[in-house]
């Protein structure tokens, strides 16, 4: 009985501690929702319980966001960025990647190091003299600028990412394919491309996902409504005129958020699996 | 096809030596083994000889051409690999096409021979599957075929029989024995295992630290082995060893009889005590483990055949008179190369 | 001895041009791209960097001139400088061990198998998941001064009055307070993700053995999983220190460094002077004090991933 009693409460302070723990990860996205599907007078009323709807739910945030707003225009311009950023960083990335892994031996080892630890210098060092060279490309308030330099922290990381997917891959296989006759570079686009597919599409995942995180070189380099990426837009550029904004900010914020949010979950494992790149085996 | 040979071969990875001068010459058709202990460099000579990597000094000749430059894909070898390297996204008919693809073959030409590849091996009804469809014999037959397909100027195989059991191993030995007889392409086979090497190689070349230590057919081999290393790696059990005035004398467990199973015949015979310690009963075999009298800290094997030996003749813990017919004795010297005699 | 029929040759074939076979010449043109483009937009703006702290380059007077350290010397006078220096120890110290201690619990609570977990798992990982700028804003309505759901809550529940309502943004020693959990709160679902890669990569049997061997819950914990861990939950706390030490962007949208400074850190300071107000070589010297704490950690980083070979 007394047993029975033990594993009851330990069962119960288990639960509620993981319950704990979700409330605090996820209430300020609950927090979004439901504030995006207020309406204004429910949601500036100090008395009415924020927890819940007091009035029915609206859509007009919504509404107000696609037409009053340029957000429909941010998302496309953070599908543009994301997409031109992907294919820069593939192109870099991916026999870069591979060279590291197989073709350059030794020095290879050290050069890999060398080149991830680039990812890990900050924005907050090089936005000053970046914004001038933007400008000396002629991109100062666009977000092509942010199409040029979003790849100098995603092609390190995704070097790094891949070269650990290829270090794991078998090597008999791209070795028959050069005894049956191709090139180095033929077993490469031939054999190394298909099969680490899945590798490729984690690395796409999380550059893209890393240009829509990314916030610093977009605060410094754009200040045009139009040109902004959709974080900043959503962070910025809602907040001037109306004073009750809220609602809006927190439709924008919700519904840029969810891609993101999905695509980490989906492919976190591999993400691992990449970044600590096998640190304990 | 072609003969292939390498002319003092060397290969270093940083400091040390994985290929320490080897010089070997393959004739056209010839089935080489090359056999060895794991790490002893026949796979680094093999991976040398396919192009798969340069060697640090020596030539390499295959079919006539100095090929030393050349990459794999124009020195018209075959590989197959440990684990088969089997393209894993391509069905098995596009496995066996591969080689000839990469060749720029006509279509209606590769259909041909994938055809007729597939069903020298049997494995035709196979043909859409994917390999990891297939079992551990299936892939090995087709790496075989893919291998074949294009009648290399010399094919090369590493350890391909390491991934099966044992019962299809058997099988398997004796198909790629066939084949290679009835294409008849110079074959050099990687393995440590020596029976592979003794049953399917016309030569053998034993393999030690980056050097060769022998080469020689199997009877040669096995019968006059050029130096110590040789004769205790090749043979189960190894060749026992008597340590005798700074050389060395060593003779076959085989041919370590009881005395009254032995007539003197020619050259007459040595003498031994040997005191029994353990035996194994095997069958078709048995292992007969002791010492001999004056060097009781060497373990000495004894192979017999169980149905004509007496029981008290072996009954452990006793001395008993034992003989090897003088023939059979080999000499070796201080530095365990073998000599005529002391 | 077998003759060889064929005469020998040292003739190579022209049909082909094998020089992109060599490896180290592959090797070579497939990493090309990816090291220049590194060179040229990290390398050269960081050289850039390093020349605008030692002028007096601003966007109004893009000179140029020389004038060694007077920037340095000028920055380590200036107190609000001295504040925001103090501010990112603080801010990256208190946040990364807050960050770590529930990390580590929330591991533990997440290593047991219980049904729900994958969806358990996906809700944690939101905060590290979602572009920070946006949870930052979404923190910022719930600590907004009138309609704040956390005040809401306390008054609900009797803890505070209505009258005595907290200002957490407005409030230097609250606003410090918010910036360091919001952070806190965005790492450490990362902390727990490398935890678990960590504690689920230890071999059972390594475990096993030590429980047969007589180890206790904790003394497996403390003397045998931690350390095997550690070069992982290193690599992880490394890359929390870094982006926590030279971000902007949660002091940026939470509070602007204010009130009157009290949540300025390095990064923020950095783009005040050096974007807003133009003053660009004040600045790039600015951002260049993040080196040593940078330098620091790639030295430790570098031991790690070496340790990790082991």
């Amino acid at each position: 009985m007394q047993r029975a009693i033990g594993i009851a409460v330990r069962e119960v302070s288990f639960y509620a501690a993981v319950a704990l723990f979700v409330v605090l990860t996820a209430f300020p996205f609950y927090w979004m929702l439901i504030t995006s599907l207020k309406t204004n007078p429910d949601l500036y009323n100090v008395t009415n319980i924020p927890f819940w709807f007091n009035e029915a739910p609206t859509l007009e945030h919504f509404k107000y966001l696609f037409e009053q707003t340029l957000f429909a225009r941010w998302l496309l311009n953070s599908l543009v960025i994301g997409i031109c950023v992907v294919a820069i960083t593939l192109l870099a990335a991916l026999p870069a990647g591979y060279s590291l892994a197989r073709l350059t031996g030794r020095g290879g080892e050290a050069l890999g190091i060398g080149i991830f630890l680039t990812y890990l210098v900050p924005p907050t060092l090089l936005f000053l003299p970046l914004s001038r060279i933007v400008a000396w490309f002629g991109l100062q308030n666009s977000m092509w600028s942010l199409v040029l330099v979003y790849p100098t922290f995603t092609i390190p990381f995704c070097t790094w990412l891949l070269m650990g997917f290829f270090k794991a891959m078998p090597i008999e296989i791209e070795e028959a394919a050069i005894v049956d006759g191709c090139s180095r570079l033929g077993a490469f686009v031939k054999m190394v491309i298909p099969l680490s597919l899945p590798a490729i599409l984690t690395a796409v995942i999380f550059t893209f996902t890393l240009t829509l995180q990314e916030f610093v070189y977009a605060l410094t380099f754009i200040s045009s409504s139009a040109q902004k990426p959709v974080t900043l837009g959503v962070a910025t550029d809602l907040i001037r005129g109306d004073i009750f904004f809220w609602g809006e900010i927190m439709a924008g914020a919700l519904i840029a958020s969810i891609p993101v949010a999905i695509a980490y979950n989906s492919f976190l494992d591999r993400f691992i699996e990449g970044i600590t790149g096998g640190a304990v085996k | 096809m072609a003969a292939v040979l390498a002319r003092d071969i060397f290969k270093t990875f940083g400091e040390t030596p994985a290929v320490d001068g080897i010089t070997l010459t393959v004739a056209d058709g010839e089935f080489m083994v090359l056999l060895g202990p794991s790490g002893c460099g026949k796979t680094t000579f093999l991976r040398i000889v396919c192009g798969l990597e340069r060697q640090t000094s020596g030539d390499l000749i295959i079919g006539g051409s100095v090929v030393n430059d050349t990459p794999p894909r124009a020195r018209g070898v075959a590989m197959m690999f440990q684990s088969y390297g089997l393209y894993p996204h391509y069905t098995v008919r596009n496995n066996i096409a591969f080689p000839l693809r990469t060749q720029r073959i006509p279509r209606k030409e590769i259909d041909g021979k994938v055809e007729w590849a597939s069903r020298l091996l049997g494995i035709d009804r196979l043909l859409d599957r994917r390999p990891r469809q297939l079992s551990g014999g299936e892939r090995q037959r087709v790496a075989l075929a893919r291998a074949l397909v294009r009648e290399p100027t010399a094919l090369l195989l590493d350890e391909p029989l390491s991934n099966l059991d044992a019962k299809l191993r058997a099988s398997a030995r004796l198909d790629i024995k066939q084949f290679q007889q009835r294409i008849g392409v110079t074959t050099i086979y990687v393995t440590h295992d020596q029976v592979e090497a003794m049953g399917m190689g016309d030569r053998i070349a034993v393999i030690d630290h980056g050097r060769i230590r022998q080469v020689g057919t199997p009877t040669e081999i096995y019968d006059e082995p050029a130096d110590r290393f040789v004769a205790t790696f090749v043979g189960t059990p190894p060749m026992n060893l008597l340590a005798r005035g700074g050389g060395c004398l060593g003779f076959r467990p085989e041919n370590f009889l009881p005395r009254d199973m032995i007539d003197g015949g020619h050259g007459g015979i040595t003498e031994f005590s040997f005191r029994v310690d353990r035996s194994e009963y095997l069958g078709s075999e048995r292992i007969v483990y002791g010492v001999i009298d004056g060097f009781d800290t060497q373990v000495i094997t004894a192979r017999l055949p169980p149905a004509h030996v007496a029981e008290e003749s072996i009954r452990p813990g006793e001395w008993h008179p034992f003989a090897v017919r003088n023939s059979a004795l080999r000499y070796f010297d201080n530095d365990g190369k073998r000599t005529s005699r002391h | 001895m077998v003759d060889i029929v064929e005469p020998i040759v040292a003739r190579r074939s022209p049909r082909y041009r094998f020089w992109l076979d060599r490896s180290g010449v592959l090797g070579a043109v497939f990493v090309a791209p990816a090291i220049l483009y590194v060179l040229l937009l990290v390398g050269g703006p960081f050289l850039l960097a390093v020349y605008y702290s030692i002028s007096a380059y601003t966007i109004y007077d893009p000179s140029w001139q020389f004038v060694g350290l007077a920037n340095f010397r000028q920055i380590v006078q200036n107190p609000a400088f001295l504040e925001a220096l103090e501010n990112t120890f603080l801010f990256t110290f208190a946040s990364q061990l807050l960050g770590l201690i529930l990390g580590k619990f929330g591991a533990l609570l997440l290593l047991r198998p219980f049904p729900g977990r994958k969806l358990v798992r996906a809700l944690i990982i939101l905060p590290w998941a979602v572009p920070i700028a946006l949870a930052s804003v979404a923190w910022q309505w719930m600590f907004d001064s009138l309609y704040s759901v956390i005040n809401w809550t306390l008054i609900a529940l009797g803890i505070i009055d209505r009258a005595q309502a907290p200002n957490w943004l407005g409030n230097p020693h609250l606003a410090m307070l918010c910036v360091i959990v919001v952070n806190a709160w965005r790492f450490f679902p990362f902390a727990i993700v490398i935890f678990l890669a960590g504690i689920t990569s230890v071999p059972q049997d390594v475990i096993d053995a030590a429980t047969v061997d007589g180890a206790g819950f904790w003394r497996r914990n403390y003397q045998i999983i931690m350390p095997m861990i550690l070069p992982i939950v290193a690599i992880g706390l490394i890359f929390g220190i870094v982006f926590t030490f030279t971000d902007l962007s949660v002091v940026y949208l939470l509070t602007n460094g204010g009130p009157v400074g009290a949540t300025s850190v390095l990064g923020f300071q950095g783009f005040q002077v050096g974007i807003v107000s133009g003053d660009v070589s004040h600045g790039a010297a600015i951002s260049l004090f993040m080196l040593p704490v940078l330098f620091i950690v790639v030295v430790a980083m570098l031991r790690f991933i070496r340790r990790r070979d082991i």
